[in-house]
């Protein structure tokens, strides 16, 4: 493969596996340049990147401006507060202004389901979800499988395990089409109010005994309860929650022995996570940071590439 | 062009469907005075506008008993006017307008604002419905007899469901007084409200939050008790779901005064025309499953559903371009009813066109008790020529209506109607058919 297919990124329903592939490989390849005590290539010089935030963001949003700065974009960042969208304009108006300053890519987060799709339709530069409402968050499953990739060496034919709010987790969405489309056996489990109905459909089983669902896997994700959508509490307590879906020190005599433990972060230590797992040696999560700038960085340059060969 | 005379139109050699005496047969149709004259074999008339029909159809004015208007207070999404204007070409003759107006159809000023501008606009005539409370606000009971009398012909908070129980006992109960009709937007609130399609396989493929059949089917058993428990007369707009159609052939079997309507779009659309995050299959309730829209078919074809209605909601592009979840529910229908009935209906299922202008004109006149639905010698002329075989692209330039949000653009039909008469009038004549020569 020489190019991507996708002109935008709106999310891991729309990217065939070799496209995958193709980002990961990229990635692999960009990721050296994060380890040079000078991190900073030029490839895109003069390219101009808009970070367009319409929910908080930190790791996120910093992590895509790093990217962008390692490949020597220029970057801009408007987040909702600073944005006119709060003066009723519509979100085409703001993008269409944004447009005619003439980005070469937009990266937007937005709380609606379909913000991005909806962005890509009516402008010429090219769009990367970076999260819309429940929907999707493509660029977090990349760097999920990336470190998967990284870790096991491969992905197809490991088992994982998401712990959690499925129904509320962008994350989730991507990473079950995202695992699935490359070969992995996904499991969700969680509250069953917390479980979306067929599921099943994006390529993965649901198990609602937490023990059943951690025995055979090799990585396990727990996610973020996203208290913030929920409208009224769909589980009774934290506290019961974390008795029965919390991952803690007693789940190590359960997990296989070289199973690994991931999270989207940021992490509510003590409720779907105890810092001694968070902390463990099983944990790659400060991994998925740093390669969550890798996979950026090649995203970046792969939407790009066309243009720059001209 | 009220003091001119129309000279008697005469329909040759057309297949005359009357679904008021169950009649399917080829012959001649009269329109003298603003009335149907006679219907023979050989009529000859001296002075009428001739028209040679073999192979269209001559059917009653078709009635949709349930569209929005959006006058008075809306006009930027439709008028009274481009309402009516659309409707004359989709074949109709009268049509029932929702009172969720701004303000909402809640007295007899606003009733009667509303037939005199449909008089006025000479297109079709329109049928307000009056709102079931006050603002619909769903707490105080608005003047039925009064409305009634300014030519109301039934109630429904419609848009919104009426959420207390009591209060629509207390409006059934009330409509006793007057025989009147309470239709029933029916929907559970508590179950429906965060959601924005159907609850299932495609909400959860595109993200989006659901609104599950339960929600819809509730609110339709809650009614149907009530309406057996008052014995009033109670009409479900708009059925979706195939529990709903369970419950409402149950309560009549049981002989509750139920009758039912569904639209074109849930027998012939189902939720995977959302995929894309497509805001013109965005409607309340939401498109469905294919199980469904079998449901509702079956339903059409066994009587438990008694009427097609379009649920035309006109709405301005702003309302409808933006993130699906702020979108605006409902699309426009008036102009591709028929053509999705002939197509769905009469193509693929095996109806007949007599079922289905059942359905489209005796039904809802029935149900509404106006006249119409009948090509008996004597009756209005409200009649509307078919031509089954006319095949079109429904492109967003011919739309009558002002608004274009319908999820069927750009689609090819097969059959239209291609002139619509009302009280001996030509109110759409596409092609100068019926053009006095
Ligand atoms: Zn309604």
């Amino acid at each position: 493969m020489k190019k991507l297919k996708s002109r935008h990124i709106l999310g891991m329903a729309h990217l065939e596996p070799e496209e995958i592939t193709f980002i990961l490989d990229t990635a692999e390849s960009l990721k050296e340049i994060l380890q040079r005590p000078i991190k900073k290539v030029p490839p895109l010089r003069g390219r101009t990147i808009v970070h367009l935030f319409f929910e908080p963001s930190t790791r996120t949003k910093l992590s895509f401006e790093l990217a962008a700065k390692r490949l020597s974009a220029d970057t801009v960042s408007i987040s909702k507060g600073t944005s006119s969208v709060v003066k009723g304009e519509t979100l085409i108006d703001t993008a269409k202004n944004i447009e005619a300053m003439k980005p070469d890519i937009i990266v937007m987060r937005h709380s609606m389901t379909g913000a991005p799709h909806l962005l890509a339709k009516h402008i010429d530069s090219a769009v990367i979800n970076a999260g819309d409402g429940i929907n999707e968050h493509p660029s977090q499953a990349l760097l999920d499988l990336f470190s998967v990739r990284e870790h096991f060496g491969r992905i197809k034919g490991l088992n994982l395990t998401i712990v959690g709010d499925i129904a509320h987790s962008r994350v989730a969405h991507s990473d079950i089409m995202a695992f699935s489309k490359m070969g992995a056996n996904v499991t969700v489990c969680g509250p069953a109010t917390m479980m979306p109905p067929d599921i099943e459909s994006l390529g993965c089983r649901t198990v609602f005994d937490l023990k059943e669902a951690l025995k055979d896997a090799d990585i396990v994700m727990a996610l973020r309860i996203q208290k913030e959508r929920q409208g009224m509490a769909l589980f009774p307590s934290e506290r019961e929650y974390a008795q029965v879906f919390g991952l803690n020190s007693s789940i190590f005599s359960l997990l296989k022995k070289d199973c690994v433990v991931m999270h989207p972060g940021p992490i509510n230590r003590g409720v779907e996570m105890s810092p001694e797992v968070a902390d463990s040696n099983r944990s790659i999560i400060l991994d998925q940071v740093t390669n969550g700038v890798a996979v950026r960085m090649a995203l970046f340059t792969l939407l790009l590439a066309d243009s720059r060969e001209e | 062009m009220k003091n001119r005379v129309m000279p008697p139109i005469l329909l040759k050699g057309a297949r005359i469907i009357d679904p008021a005496n169950n009649k399917d047969q080829v012959g001649d149709l009269l329109i003298k005075d603003q009335k149907i004259d006679s219907i023979g074999a050989d009529i000859q008339c001296e002075d009428a506008v001739e028209t040679n029909l073999a192979g269209k159809w001559v059917v009653p004015g078709l009635i949709d008993m349930h569209v929005h208007l959006r006058e008075p207070g809306f006009e930027y999404k439709e008028t009274i006017e481009t309402g009516t204007m659309a409707a004359a070409a989709g074949g109709f003759t009268k049509v029932a307008c929702m009172p969720n107006t701004s303000p909402p159809n809640d007295n007899e000023s606003i009733t009667r604002f509303i037939i005199e501008r449909a008089e006025r606009a000479g297109y079709c005539k329109v049928l307000p419905v009056a709102s079931i409370t006050r603002g619909q606000q769903g707490r105080n009971l608005t003047e039925f007899f009064d409305l009634l009398q300014a030519g109301a012909v039934a109630f429904s908070d419609d848009g919104l469901p009426v959420t207390k129980a009591s209060l629509m006992r207390l409006a059934l109960e009330y409509s006793l007084n007057f025989d009147a009709l309470i239709i029933s937007h029916a929907e559970e609130l508590e179950l429906s409200v965060q959601g924005c399609m159907n609850e299932g396989k495609t909400s959860t493929k595109l993200g989006l939050k659901g609104i599950p059949n339960a929600a819809e089917d509730i609110a339709v058993f809650r009614d149907c008790c009530l309406a057996e428990l008052t014995g009033a007369r109670l009409h479900i707009a708009h059925v979706s779901t195939k529990g709903s159609v369970e419950i409402i052939r149950q309560a009549k079997a049981r002989g509750v005064r139920v009758t039912a309507e569904t639209a074109p779009h849930y027998f012939s659309l189902t939720e995977e025309a959302v995929n894309g995050y497509n805001t013109f299959a965005k409607m309340n309730p939401p498109l469905r499953t294919e199980e469904d829209r079998k449901a509702v078919i079956q339903g059409l074809r066994d009587g438990t559903l008694d009427a097609i209605a379009t649920d035309h909601a006109p709405h301005d592009i702003l309302s409808k371009e933006c993130e699906f979840e702020l979108a605006a529910n409902g699309i426009i229908g008036l102009e591709t009813s028929l053509p999705l009935a002939l197509d769905v209906l009469v193509r693929q299922e095996g109806f007949s066109p007599l079922e289905v202008m059942k359905l489209m004109s005796f039904n809802p006149a029935k149900i509404l008790n106006v006249d119409g639905g009948s090509l008996n010698p004597g009756h209005k002329a409200d009649v509307t020529i078919i031509d089954p075989d006319f095949q079109f692209c429904y492109k967003r330039e011919e739309i009558r209506s002002k608004a274009f949000n319908s999820p069927f653009l750009n689609k090819k039909f097969t059959g239209r109607a291609i002139a619509t008469i009302m009280a001996g009038k030509v109110t759409f004549d596409l092609n100068g058919l019926l053009k006095a020569r």
